[in-house]
């Protein structure tokens, strides 16, 4: 369960001021698919990144899951991000120096889980995604899809209940973006909670909920 | 509510191994960036404990020196040493000579056991055509105790008068090698400048006082005095009979001497003890302040650490994002930027200890008179050292990557 209200996000860029959110308030109910559209420049990245606590908004408020997650401070914000959200980006974001395993074993490393244990859910992780016999390449070894899916496998390894995808898409050809929104859709049908931005016309018609945004609002929710 | 997360998810540290592991890779994936810093940590470190060992060993070194004088030994010397105050002599005042009369004198004070009087000098000795210059010592036959010298073959100078000038000598081994060859040389005659000695004796080879034994020929002190044409000693030995009474005897052999010398204090008595901790505190105090000076190329080191560990933290700006968006937190990027500055300067420490002990190694092939050896403590420095760099050359560019906003950092690639 997630809700914002009213919130404002704004840029200092020289002497101008960039009103990336203006007053934005939404709600999503656990389980849902929810496809971010708009425009270049609309505010689609930083509502995500407001929603993913990458940032914090100049006012409003955020509650994730009945917490108050936007007055937690740095450490809460980072717990938070750990154990409930899972990040799809459109450059992958891999280590270039780990293995498609080590990569996907990230965030159990940070959270001291012991090196047995991750072998086994990362192991498991590698099958579930196809990418059993990729575990020791490392990401320039891997195709543009594979990558994706690694970066997934990564994302929902601590099951999140949520899952933030920016442009997920954006920089795969469209048979691979086809086969990762699958993949998406497939973790959503798990009943993960899915938000996906994305200007492409096509894949927001696939989820069940539109948000347009134009100018930093929502335009349109339906 | 806080409190039903904590509970569904405790918090765990990571483990120790994993922030090794990733910060070593992290460290070492950049080889060519890194190499240059590791160098500079190698010979910053390398350079420090190579200048404390030759510190430490010139401290064993002249500390094992002195220490085979023998114990309870106090050495009289003709002159008034500066240091014991008193008003300075007046211009053109000589010292009295320190006679063989006077170390006679002293072998009636009650604490003393032996008294030996040296006079040295440098003179031709030959064997038939052969001739070698060698350190001549004129003694007594006290010195083989007082000296603790050990002999390979025949005796020492015969006990007796020091006044009488037998012609007879003992001979150091290289000496007696030049100069006999492999023929015994014990009953043999030897010329030194113009007179001729019977060797009654052969040294085991050894180094005391800084000389070489092998190299020196002793003859009964009247013998040298003659040789030399000169009457006044060089040195005068005193063996103490304790320990204890080390002081008592030195302010007898003052008095003994101030009455022979009409009322001058024209002598100095210098005790080993004295010696030792004097030389002790000069070598610590030199070594000190010739590392210290070394410790500079250290802060030259750790500057070259930051500058690597910041060009580091702006090109990962996106793995710090991305490590922060998986759920770091501000004070794990701390630590892993840490570990990662500690790991390379610990690395070059490493090499830097390596290059010490080989500079060693090579120093001691190149003088195996001394004895050179790396100082007990280099390890730990080095470690303590690399450390301390890591961490305080490391603390800036950490606080950078901690400090990262995530959504900045991860914004484009
Ligand atoms: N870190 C930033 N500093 C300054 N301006 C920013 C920053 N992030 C985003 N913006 C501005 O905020 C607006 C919204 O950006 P963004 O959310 O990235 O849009 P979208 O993802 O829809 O293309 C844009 O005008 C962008 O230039
Ligand atoms: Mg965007």
């Amino acid at each position: 369960m997630i809700s914002l209200q009213h919130i404002e996000r704004v840029f200092q860029v020289g002497d101008e001021e960039v009103h990336a959110l203006r007053d934005v308030s939404m709600t999503a109910a656990g389980g849902e698919y929810i496809a971010i559209m708009g425009p270049s420049g609309s505010g689609k990245s930083s509502l995500l990144n407001i929603l993913g606590l990458l940032d914090r908004p100049d006012s409003g408020s955020y509650e994730l899951d009945g917490v108050k997650v936007s007055e937690l401070d740095e450490k809460e914000q980072a717990r938070i991000r750990r154990h409930k959200i899972g990040f799809v980006f459109q450059f992958f974001h891999l280590v270039p120096r780990l293995t498609a395993f080590d990569n996907i074993a990230l965030p159990l490393m940070l959270a001291g889980m012991k090196q047995d244990e991750r072998q086994e859910r990362v192991t498991a992780a590698l099958a579930a995604f196809g990418l059993a016999n990729r575990a020791q390449h490392r990401p320039d070894q891997l195709s543009g899809g594979q990558r994706q899916r690694v970066a997934i496998a990564r994302a929902t390894i601590m099951q999140p209940s949520v899952i933030l995808a920016d442009e997920p898409t954006g920089n795969l050809d469209r048979n691979a973006g086809i086969e990762v929104v699958e993949i998406l859709e497939e973790l959503n049908h798990q009943g993960i909670t899915l938000i996906i931005v994305t200007h492409d016309p096509e894949l927001g018609k696939r989820a069940r909920r539109q948000i347009l945004m134009v100018d930093g609002r929502i335009e349109d929710d339906r | 509510m806080t409190g039903n997360e904590n509970i569904a998810h405790p918090e765990h540290p990571m483990q120790i191994r994993d922030i090794l592991s990733f910060s070593t890779h992290a460290a070492t994936a950049n080889r060519g960036r890194t190499l240059l810093m590791l160098l500079a940590m190698a010979i910053a470190v390398s350079s420090v404990v190579v200048l404390i060992s030759l510190g430490d060993s010139a401290r064993h070194y002249v500390i094992d020196q002195f220490a085979t004088l023998g114990t309870n030994l106090l050495i009289v010397l003709p002159g008034r040493s500066e240091t014991t105050g008193g008003p300075p002599p007046l211009l053109g005042e000589t010292p009295r000579d320190l006679t063989l009369e006077d170390a006679m004198a002293l072998t009636r004070i009650r604490t003393v056991r032996r008294v030996s009087s040296i006079i040295a000098g440098s003179a031709p000795v030959s064997v038939g055509h052969l001739e070698r210059e060698l350190l001549v010592l004129g003694s007594t036959s006290e010195l083989y105790e007082i000296r603790h010298l050990a002999l390979n073959q025949g005796s020492f100078l015969p006990p007796g008068e020091p006044t009488r000038a037998e012609a007879v000598c003992v001979i150091g081994q290289k000496g007696k090698k030049e100069l006999f060859g492999n023929q015994p040389a014990i009953g043999k005659w030897l010329r030194i400048g113009d007179r001729r000695f019977r060797v009654i004796g052969v040294l085991s080879p050894g180094v005391s006082l800084g000389e070489d034994l092998g190299e020196v020929v002793i003859i009964p002190v009247a013998a040298a005095q003659a040789l030399f044409n000169r009457s006044s000693l060089f040195r005068v030995l005193v063996e103490s009979t304790s320990s204890e009474g080390m002081e008592q005897t030195r302010k007898a052999i003052l008095d003994t001497i101030r009455v022979r010398h009409e009322g001058e204090d024209d002598i100095t008595v210098i005790t080993q003890d004295a010696v030792l901790t004097t030389f002790d505190r000069i070598f610590k105090a030199l070594t000190l302040s010739v590392a210290g000076i070394a410790a500079i190329s250290l802060v030259v080191a750790g500057i070259m650490i930051m500058n690597v560990m910041l060009v580091a933290v702006s090109n990962r700006r996106a793995e710090i994002g991305l490590l922060k968006a998986l759920g770091a937190s501000r004070r794990q990027i701390l630590g892993l930027f840490l570990t990662e500055s500690t790991i390379l300067s610990s690395i070059g420490a490493g090499i830097g200890l390596l290059l010490a002990l080989l500079g060693m190694r090579l120093a001691a092939f190149l003088f195996p008179e001394f004895p050179l050896h790396l100082a007990p403590w280099s390890s730990t420095i080095s470690l303590g050292v690399a450390l301390i760099t890591g961490i305080i050359f490391g603390v800036l560019p950490a606080r950078r990557a901690a400090d990262l906003e995530p959504a900045f950092a991860l914004a484009r690639r």
